[in-house]
């Protein structure tokens, strides 16, 4: 085995696998959320639109969502891939009585990571399916904007989210998401090795800013569409 | 049998380099073919192992325990001494060297002692190398406190874990050297005997623990670093599964057992609550520094907190007896242990007792809250503090010389000690005596050493706080070392040592005899209950004081006892599984017959010295009176029949270097 | 009366029943031989913050409450019989390099290194470590991470244990690995159950440490 096979399948290489994809998959979602918050632009889709048109035609962009489809699949396998181990570790049996004493995270999402995670993997599915597809490989519904064609992502948006299970889906899994971030989010510091006397407590209270807020606006869009809209 | 404790010729504060420079050697290529088998894994034992298997030797560690850190070494508390003299007061060697013959009363051999504070420098330096987290001064170098029985601040330590840092340096240095396969190590294995062939010790009959198999080990020297006997007395702060068994059975095989009387009771315990209490635990002596031992004044007052009508902190200045600091103004609380032991127990003997059961006096840090947060509050620039805020400052510095200690106290007996005075009383804690052995750390068997607590050889009568762990790795580390070479470099020609030799086979069947008996009594008592009622014996026969009358009443007891032991005992399950009854049952009756021993010696030593206090012998202020005329000696005994009574051999002390005089702390 | 003490009562009443008594592992019962082990009521050690088994006092307890108590469950540390578990998958991190080597003799002067006292009191807080196995108890992944780290911590930071830190990380974590105990996933329950109150700081100073030495450096475990 070259050493870095070795590496990167030791413990702690595979726990580095998930804090690098995790901190990147966040970086991620940041993205995204910049390109929802166009939707209530009240332009008619245009700001949202053209935004969808650019991620998907750049060059670079395209090259980084490979790598974004990439790390998905890297997160979620090793994550799976954890699971089983540490279910192993534990020698098949559980204790009779239970009881779950955190000392600095909470203790339902810290325990559920791998829970939480297939939850949001199985929403990422039909989210995908939803939109990804059918503006891939579908015929989404075209606009004219300065004489050029824009696909109308805008109206896939607004039809899908009048949808009630939908919407109840898209909002469960970003209160997934929620818990699955709040633990993750300072786990992948810790993983790095960043704790510290002075920063950790930032990096805590920007964990909690992130996770309420970035799924909370998430939720908002098909919240808005269907009780606004 | 004359007994030759080996002191190498030339004046006192040469002999060891002389020793270490002119003793034979091994060779490497001959240190490869040797084997010495090491039982325990405690301070003495780890360091020993680790430092022959680091010299070449082939090395078997032999532990009980799990893993070798479990050892009782770990739960020492206060510090170890050396004579560093970091803190500039006058500290030396000679000084280091005096003060432990003057705190053992003149029972210890001179050149073994001189020996011991020589090395002591080395042990600092080498557990500091080893990674050892001593306390640091703010300049980042070590820092020392004092300790009882001294007039200087020698005691390096690790807040009140010192056992555990030095013990886990040791384990990690034996770690290292299992890792090397220079030592192999046997977890949970239990030495039930000594093997000898033509007189010579040449391996062990070991129980493992898990299947309950006899294994036969054979080597070519065997070192016991078993620890203490002060399970004997059922209470003590030993742990649980402390036993004379490895020591007893080498005495059973013709090894000595030296002054068996001489037991230390420590003052600073925490008081006995209940009969279902199977062990005692210790308070660091380093509380002495800053606490103040007292009871009250009249015996009204005492009655009221006995009953809890009143509390300690009701009692007024005026009508407190700071008893210590009274007898013995020039040590005040940091008198020796067996001192202040005693004199706690005078006070409850005359009903001043402070708990309900009328057995413990006050520690009261009062003062030192006071004194710290005095300084603290100058150091902080508050110039006008109340005395509640100066109690709170006093309160933090006191927390963090002996916050865990505090802790442990708090949850033992479930009251604040930063509130209410400390309740303490003394327990047994420590055994000076031991097997006999040479300068060598050798028995009078060839080839047996014995190192730390269980050999009796540097304590004396008492021994001074501090002191054991200095001992336990000085033996083990820098002494064994030498000496077991010593002895090695005589067996070079000597092949391999077989363990299917006949002699192994014998003795292995003796064992496995003693155990199928226990197991077949099929009475009706454990093992336990009969321990407890030995311990009973023991403390009230042969305790904190000592007389003619009781000590010949408790060997009957015990004989009585013993007997009863071997119609009426039950032992659960089977010979051949894990089965801890047998394992106690086992050592229990081992404990049986070493009980009787120390009531012999505390008859036969009429005289008073460190922690034998014979009522006969005591001047009018009831302070211990040595007779160095008639007993200046250590009194090796031999156990030649269970029937008949031990041979009592004699090593006469001499002391060329220090002059005998009475041990006053006035 | 102490926990254990209830326990010797117990097992005093199977004996004089002629039963076998319940195997259990004490022995200091002053909480700091780490031999206790014991899950009280889903919790290694019981219910109180820093205590071991053996500190933990019946009057914590009311009368006629039910108790449960479990052996630690991991697969690293097989249960031997009754409440016994074989926690020899410790002593083997540590021989993995859980140690500094110098050789007896070998040291020069105590005082020859100062040592800052926050770096000193740093590395005594995880040294204090009593290798008892609640961690792994209280990990729902049965990870050993906050004792190996505890170790790799207490030598690495201080000077006298620098020389050989990058090697020392990488084969500690290697051995770990062998011995089947489970992935740290940051649930911080090894902290909240530790009875020494060992930091998770030393696990994230691990994490450090091993990434550069596996990394920045050109050792290999």
């Amino acid at each position: 085995m070259s050493w870095f096979t070795k590496f990167i399948t030791s413990s702690l290489g595979q726990k580095l696998v998930m804090s690098l994809t995790g901190l990147f998959l966040i970086l991620f979602l940041c993205v995204h959320l910049y390109g929802n918050m166009q939707l209530f632009k009240g332009d008619q889709g245009y700001a949202y639109n053209v935004f969808s048109h650019f991620m998907t035609h750049n060059p670079v962009i395209e090259a980084i969502a490979i790598l974004l489809y990439l790390f998905i699949l890297l997160h979620a396998i090793q994550g799976i891939a954890l699971w089983v181990q540490n279910r192993s570790a534990r020698g098949g049996q559980n204790y009779a009585v239970k009881v779950t004493r955190t000392t600095n995270t909470n203790s339902f999402a810290s325990r559920n990571m791998a829970y939480l995670g297939l939850l949001i993997l199985v929403f990422l599915g039909i989210h995908m399916g939803d939109f990804w597809w059918k503006v891939k490989f579908g015929a989404p519904p075209v606009v004219m904007y300065d004489g050029e064609e824009y696909q109308d992502v805008f109206a896939l948006v607004g039809a899908s989210f009048q949808i009630g299970w939908i919407v109840a889906i898209y909002v469960l899994a970003m209160v997934g998401l929620f818990f699955h971030l709040l633990h993750g989010f300072q786990s992948a510091f810790q993983t790095l090795g960043i704790k510290h006397k002075k920063y950790t407590p930032v990096i805590r209270f920007l964990g909690w800013v992130y996770s309420i807020f970035v799924p909370l606006l998430f939720a908002s869009m098909p919240i808005y569409y269907f009780f606004f809209k | 049998m004359k007994l030759d404790g080996k002191t190498p010729p030339g004046p006192l504060a040469e002999k060891w380099t002389t020793y270490q420079s002119t003793v034979p050697l091994v060779a490497p290529n001959n240190k490869r073919r040797l084997e010495i088998i090491v039982v325990g894994s405690g301070l003495a034992g780890a360091a020993a192992a680790a430092s022959l298997g680091e010299l070449g030797y082939n090395v078997k560690c032999f532990t009980f325990h799990d893993s070798p850190r479990r050892a009782h070494s770990i739960a020492a508390q206060g510090g170890i001494n050396a004579a560093k003299n970091y803190s500039n007061d006058g500290d030396s060697v000679y000084r280091l060297f005096y003060d432990t013959i003057k705190g053992g009363d003149y029972r210890s051999r001179e050149a073994n002692v001189h020996r011991l504070a020589e090395v002591s420098n080395n042990i600092i330096d080498q557990a500091v190398a080893q990674g050892v987290p001593f306390a640091r001064e703010y300049g980042g170098l070590l820092e020392n406190r004092s300790f009882g029985g001294v007039q200087v601040s020698r005691t390096f330590y690790a807040k009140g874990q010192t056992g555990q840092q030095l013990l886990i340096g040791a384990y990690q240095a034996l770690s290292r050297q299992i890792a090397r396969g220079s030592v192999e190590m046997y977890n949970r294995h239990e030495m039930l005997d000594v093997v000898t062939i033509d007189g010579k010790a040449r391996g062990i009959i070991a129980r493992n623990l898990v299947t309950g198999e006899l294994e036969r080990h054979a080597a070519h020297a065997v070192l016991l670093c078993t620890g203490g006997y002060g399970n004997v007395f059922y209470l003590s702060t030993n742990a649980m599964n402390c036993n004379a068994t490895a020591a007893w059975r080498a005495v059973r095989r013709g090894a000595l057992m030296a002054n068996p009387c001489f037991t230390q009771i420590h003052p600073t315990c925490i008081p006995q609550s209940g009969d279902y209490q199977s062990k005692l635990t210790l308070m660091s002596e380093s509380l002495r520094n800053d606490g103040r031992v007292w009871v009250p004044k009249k015996k009204e007052d005492a009655k009221a907190i006995q009953e809890g009508r009143k509390k300690g902190t009701d009692i007024p200045e005026a009508d407190r007896d700071y008893f210590l600091e009274r007898r013995y103004p020039a040590f005040g609380n940091l008198v020796p242990r067996d001192v202040a032991s005693r004199a706690a127990k005078v006070a409850c003997d005359e009903g001043l007792g402070v708990a309900p059961t009328g057995l413990a006096v006050f520690l009261d840090f009062s003062a030192a809250f006071e004194r710290y947060g005095r300084s603290e509050a100058h150091v902080k620039g508050i110039h006008d503090a109340d005395a509640a805020t100066i109690r709170q400052l006093g309160e933090k510095v006191i927390e963090e010389k002996y916050g865990n200690l505090f802790e442990m106290y708090e949850k033992i007996t479930g009251e604040n000690p930063y509130k209410l005075p400390m309740k303490i009383y003394p327990a047994v804690h420590y055994t000076m005596g031991g097997v006999w052995v040479d300068y060598n750390l050798e028995t009078n068997i060839p080839g047996l050493f014995v190192l730390g607590e269980a050999n009796f050889s540097d304590h004396g009568a008492n021994r001074l706080g501090a002191s054991a762990l200095m001992q336990g790795l000085a033996d083990g580390y820098f002494v064994a070392p030498y000496t077991v070479g010593n002895f090695l470099s005589g067996e070079i020609r000597t092949p391999k040592i077989d363990p299917n030799a006949p002699e192994f086979l014998k003795t292995a069947g003796e064992v496995q005899e003693r155990l199928s008996k226990l197991m077949n009594i099929k009475g009706n008592q454990s093992a336990e209950s009969f321990h407890r009622r030995l311990g009973k014996i023991m403390w009230d026969n042969c305790g904190m004081s000592r007389n003619a009358e009781d000590l010949t009443k408790g060997r009957q007891l015990i004989r009585e006892l013993r007997e009863e032991f071997y119609k009426d005992l039950f032992v659960p399950g089977e010979l051949n599984e894990f089965n801890p009854e047998l394992e106690k049952a086992h050592r229990v009756a081992d404990f049986l017959e070493l009980g009787e021993l120390m009531m012999l010696d505390a008859l036969n030593r009429n005289e008073s010295c460190g922690g034998h206090f014979r009522d006969e012998y005591q001047d009018e202020k009831g302070e211990a009176k040595r007779d160095d005329k008639n007993f200046a000696y250590v009194a090796a005994w031999e156990w030649t029949d269970t029937s008949k009574d031990p041979i009592l051999h004699k090593e006469e002390l001499k002391f060329e270097n220090v002059e005998l005089k009475t041990r006053s702390y006035e | 009366m102490s926990f254990l003490e209830m326990l010797d009562v117990l097992n005093e009443e199977l004996v004089n029943q002629k039963k076998e008594p319940v195997a259990f592992e004490h022995d200091c019962r002053e909480g700091i031989c780490g031999a206790c082990s014991l899950v009280i009521n889903g919790q290694p050690h019981g219910p109180m913050n820093g205590t071991t088994t053996c500190q933990v006092h019946m009057r914590h307890y009311k009368d006629g409450d039910t108790i449960v108590i479990e052996p630690y469950r991991a697969k690293a540390f097989p249960v031997m019989k009754d409440l016994v578990v074989d926690r020899s998958s410790f002593d083997r991190i540590i021989q993995a390099g859980g140690f500094i080597s110098v050789n007896t003799g070998q040291a020069q002067d105590a005082n020859s290194t100062p040592v800052e006292t926050d770096v000193a009191s740093a590395a005594f807080d995880a040294a204090t470590c009593i290798g008892c196995g609640a961690c792994v108890a209280a990990c729902p992944n049965a990870s050993a991470m906050l004792f190996t780290s505890a170790k790799v911590a207490h030598l690495n930071m201080l000077p006298q244990g620098k020389v050989e830190a990058q090697q020392r990380v990488l084969n500690m974590v290697k051995q770990m690995d062998i011995e089947g105990f489970g992935r740290c996933s940051n649930v911080t329950a090894c902290e909240a159950e530790c009875p020494k109150g060992i930091s998770i700081t030393n696990i994230a100073r691990m994490n450090r440490e091993y990434l550069g030495a596996s990394l920045g450096s050109e050792k290999t475990a």
